[in-house]
């Protein structure tokens, strides 16, 4: 090896540090006891207290916070991030099919309708959403949580993308086969989408599954506290309790809501690199 | 456009149905609100509500909160793209250079997209907490007087260092698949032109990455102003006096803490119109790059 | 079986330009018929019209005595191979054909029996359960065409099938194309922009140009009898010699060059003589002199490439002519060659309409 790549490996090992030291020592942190975590400060060896720290924070009520544990919090967070994703896979797919493969009148406007949606972040609308939804006494549940984030454009202009690729002569065979509208589309189009579609609900898992800002103002009751707006609030309580501070839960809890969507990032890494890319054209 | 669709029916307005219905309720309507509500000025009860003009714009925009704000989140953004972008090139053209281990440093260098931003944030505040916080007691260590509870620079940093993380691996992705579509033979000819790598890289790659980087840009431009809204609230939650509040943190700091929904949705109304420049600049260059 | 008759037939888009400008045409059942002509010249348009592709702006067509204008493209009982053969990548080979059938709501064991039926006549039985994609060219090309098979169609319609193919196969195919519409006897219109393919299959040939039929007739009479200067320099490879010519009463002329045996031609008009190459012959008492600049060998044969003395083209530039001889014929680089026809041959089109005159 010459001197020039060695320093390569150098500086990716460097980087690669830099990237996951941080999620290592808060795992190896979590699984300390407390007294530990006070008098030591952060660690990089794993300790002894993994199944102790983890057993509270998954199935103790009270273990975390006052009504719900950690298995809650998981669970509506795997609802959020598999509803947002098949959610906004299938209306888009179905809006996208309309745009590319009919001739309509309001065609334009409703894709410029479509479009608009990218003008209008979460963020500069936050105040007058949350009323619509609390009006329609959606606060606290799945389907307000999650209908209101599958609407915007990406998911439509990705799969409008792909199905523009596809050879006009596919539509052209299978309108000689007498396959009707639907037909085609669930014959022909889903089942050549498939890659694509892999590709998105991987993506759209990881997105909706850290979805913070929503959340956090449209639950009021801890039960339905995803992970990810959960563990601020432990990290309160944590904080102002009277006892010793809880560290090693408020860390495994951060590794709790890191889990899942770097799992489902690292198993499907090919689709999920395709995918992301491929959409931002 | 397809050569042959399907005529005239109801069938596409079915179709597009859910989408357009879901956009014109959770969108349209609420950024209507928003704009409409950004002339009204209500009570303190919210009972009455009275059209005040561009009051409520003059009476924010003005302040010295919101002027602060949009000047932190002027150079917070430019650090973050800046760095971000930096750092993750580098990383890029060095993976691209090894061929020994490249599958598993590419793991490791993009896995973090996963991470949510408020669970980075939560992650580094607790690494720079000053009980426990290894990296807070690393920091005066080497001399710096550090306390980012009460220094705003010190503050920003935290902020700055937290977002830059999180940010590194979709900016790597995109630039090692932007350095993978370089075509090889343009790689050998250039290798065949130019001996000096560093040249090389400065006056053939680069330029070919261009528009990567273009985009990239919007995209962290982006991400800066609206998605570190999770680590902000997590670590500093624009403290101190203000010095680490964004744009976007404002609007949901007086909006839900301070209900002043005037004001909000004014500032909300300033934020539509950065995001439509950005859009519009984003799409002049799609645009441009079509006629390369 | 039916024919296909097309009655005034024309395509006008929504933008006003006109691709088709009424066609009328009568196909016999069981023909098979060759559209050729010059991308852009409307031939496939006109396809797809049949197919059901492309609405009919203006005329009826119709198959056996049922006008389809407005039938949908499943129900106008065709069938089509298209030029990427459009396989659905998806569906296994037995899942491609039997799409259509299945479509029509045919029982189990009728789609089966067909299937079957048609994989054997194609060769294609031992692939049924593999993916398009791991087929080669010519055996997606087989597939494709069991697709249209198997629907029992009235009507075979075929868009430049071939030209996804390498030379040899495309040959190969050919021949198997022809061989199956014989068997079949079933009526087939098929598309192509090579001339060659549109000679050894066509029963009779529609030459189109500019969205209007400018001959249709048996490959040989539009070749030794062309009705207009395009159609005589579209079919025949290599391409008839053109000569820009004047008539003055005796004879043609063109610079020094003076051809004498023609009759009854209009003076003082411009006017074209088409010349193939296969008519000249090397003499020593020839009206043609030709220099020598390129000889290509196609083994059995020989082309002599040159340029023909005393005359210019419409450029004022050098004539190039062509030769064709057998293999002996080689002369040597700049050799001066003298060349004779049978004015009988020859054929003169006026220059501005492209009118036949001789």
């Amino acid at each position: 090896m010459n001197r020039s790549s060695i320093a390569t490996h150098l500086i990716l090992i460097c980087g690669a540090l830099f990237m996951t030291l941080p999620v290592w020592v808060a795992f190896a942190t979590s699984t300390h006891a407390p007294e530990t975590i006070l008098r030591e400060g952060l660690q990089i060896w794993p300790g002894g207290h993994f199944l102790e720290t983890y057993n509270e924070v998954l199935f103790v009520e009270g273990g975390v916070m006052k009504k719900v544990t950690a298995t809650t919090m998981l669970k509506n967070s795997l609802i959020l991030g598999i509803g947002f994703a098949v959610g906004k896979v299938v209306i888009s797919m179905l809006a996208a099919y309309a745009i590319v493969y009919f001739r309509f009148r309001l065609a334009v406007p409703l894709f410029w309708i479509i479009f608009m949606t990218l003008l209008l972040p979460l963020e500069v609308r936050i105040i007058p959403s949350y009323k619509v939804v609390a009006d329609m006494g959606m606060l606290d549940t799945h389907a307000g949580l999650i209908i209101p984030l599958i609407a915007s454009a990406t998911g439509t202009f990705f799969f409008r993308q792909f199905f523009r690729s596809v050879p006009d002569e596919l539509l052209e065979a299978a309108r000689l086969d007498g396959a009707t509208s639907w037909g085609f589309f669930i014959d022909i189009l889903v089942p050549l989408s498939k890659t694509m579609i892999a590709a998105i609900l991987i993506i759209m898992f990881v997105v909706g599954w850290n979805q913070y800002l929503w959340p956090l103002i449209m639950t009021t009751k801890e039960e339905n506290y995803t992970l990810v707006i959960g563990i601020k609030q432990i990290y309160q309580v944590l904080n102002e309790g009277g006892e010793l501070p809880q560290f090693q839960k408020a860390f495994a809890l951060t590794i709790l809501a890191t889990l899942p969507p770097v799992l489902v990032v690292l198993i499907f890494q090919n689709w999920f690199v395709k995918g992301l890319v491929e959409s931002e054209k | 456009m397809k050569r042959v669709q399907y005529e005239h029916s109801p069938i596409p307005y079915l179709f597009v149905a859910p989408q357009i219905i879901i956009i014109v309720i959770f969108f349209l309507w609420p950024a209507a609100q928003a704009v409409y509500q950004s002339f009204l000025l209500e009570d303190a009860f919210g009972l009455s509500s009275q059209f005040v003009w561009f009051r409520n714009y003059s009476d924010t925009i003005l302040s010295g909160a919101w002027l602060q704000a949009a000047w932190f989140t002027m150079i917070f953004s430019f650090l973050v793209t800046f760095l971000s972008l930096g750092l993750a090139l580098l990383l890029a053209v060095k993976a691209n250079e090894v061929i020994q281990g490249a599958s598993t440093y590419k793991t490791l260098l993009m896995w973090a997209y996963a991470i949510a931003p408020p669970v980075a944030g939560l992650m580094g505040n607790l690494m720079f907490n000053p009980l426990i916080g290894d990296l807070y007691g690393f920091m005066n260590a080497v001399g710096f007087d550090f306390d980012h509870k009460l220094d705003p620079v010190d503050a920003g940093f935290v902020v700055v260092l937290i977002s830059v993380w999180k940010q590194v691996s979709v900016n790597f992705i995109f630039f090692l698949s932007g350095l993978q579509g370089i075509p090889k033979s343009v790689q050998e000819a250039a290798l065949m032109d130019c001996k000096s790598s560093f040249r090389r890289f400065w006056t053939i790659t680069f330029p070919l990455l261009a528009p990567t980087t273009f985009f990239l840009m919007v995209i962290n431009i982006t991400y800066a102003f609206f998605e570190t809204f999770g680590i902000i609230d997590t670590t500093t939650q624009g403290a101190p006096g203000g010095a680490t509040t964004t744009l976007v943190f404002k609007v949901f700091q007086d909006g839900f803490r301070g209900a002043d929904i005037g004001g909000s949705s004014a500032q909300s109304v300033v934020l539509m119109l950065l995001v439509l420049a950005l859009t519009v600049i984003q799409f002049r260059f799609i645009e441009k790059k079509v006629h390369y | 079986m039916s024919g296909v008759q097309l009655k005034f037939v024309r395509k006008t888009y929504p933008n006003g330009a006109e691709a088709i400008r009424g066609v009328d045409m009568d196909i016999k059942s069981g023909e098979m018929i060759v559209f050729v002509g010059p991308s852009g010249c409307g031939k496939s348009t006109l396809l797809r019209m049949v197919a059901g592709l492309e609405s009919i702006s203006g005329g009826d067509i119709s198959i056996g005595d049922r006008v389809i204008n407005d039938v949908s493209p499943s129900e106008r009982d065709v069938a089509m191979v298209f030029q990427n053969y459009a396989l659905y990548p998806h569906m296994s080979v037995r899942g491609n054909m039997s799409y259509g059938l299945k479509n029509r709501k045919l029982d189990k064991a009728e789609i089966e029996k067909r299937v079957n039926e048609a994989a054997k006549m194609l060769k294609i039985d031992q692939f049924l359960d593999r993916q398009p994609n791991q087929l080669s060219g010519g055996q997606r090309q087989r597939v494709a065409m069991g697709r249209a098979i198997v629907r029992n169609p009235q009507v075979f319609l075929f868009d430049e099938p071939l030209s996804n193919l390498d030379a040899k196969l495309r040959v190969q195919m050919r021949i198997e194309i022809k061989r199956l519409q014989r068997r079949m006897n079933v009526t087939s219109i098929y598309v192509t922009h090579d001339q060659t393919e549109a000679m050894t299959l066509a029963d009779r040939l529609a030459v189109i140009n500019d969205g209007l039929v400018e001959q249709m007739g048996a490959p040989m009479e539009l070749y030794s009898n062309p009705k207009t200067l395009f159609v005589a320099s579209f079919i025949g490879a290599p391409q008839i010699n053109l000569i820009p010519v004047t008539f003055d009463g005796k004879t043609l002329n063109n610079g020094s060059l003076k051809l004498a045996g023609f009759k009854d031609l209009p003076e003082n008009t411009d006017l074209v003589l088409g010349v193939r190459p296969d008519v000249m012959t090397q003499t020593t008492k020839g009206q043609l002199d030709m220099r020598v600049d390129l000889v290509e060998q196609h083994g059995g044969e020989n082309l002599v490439y040159g340029a023909l003395q005393g005359a210019v083209n419409d450029e004022g530039e050098e004539l190039e002519i062509c030769l064709k001889g057998d293999k002996a014929l080689l002369p040597d680089l700049d050799a001066a060659l003298r060349l004779s026809f049978d004015p009988a041959t020859a054929f003169v089109f006026r220059k501005n309409t492209g009118e036949r005159l001789l």
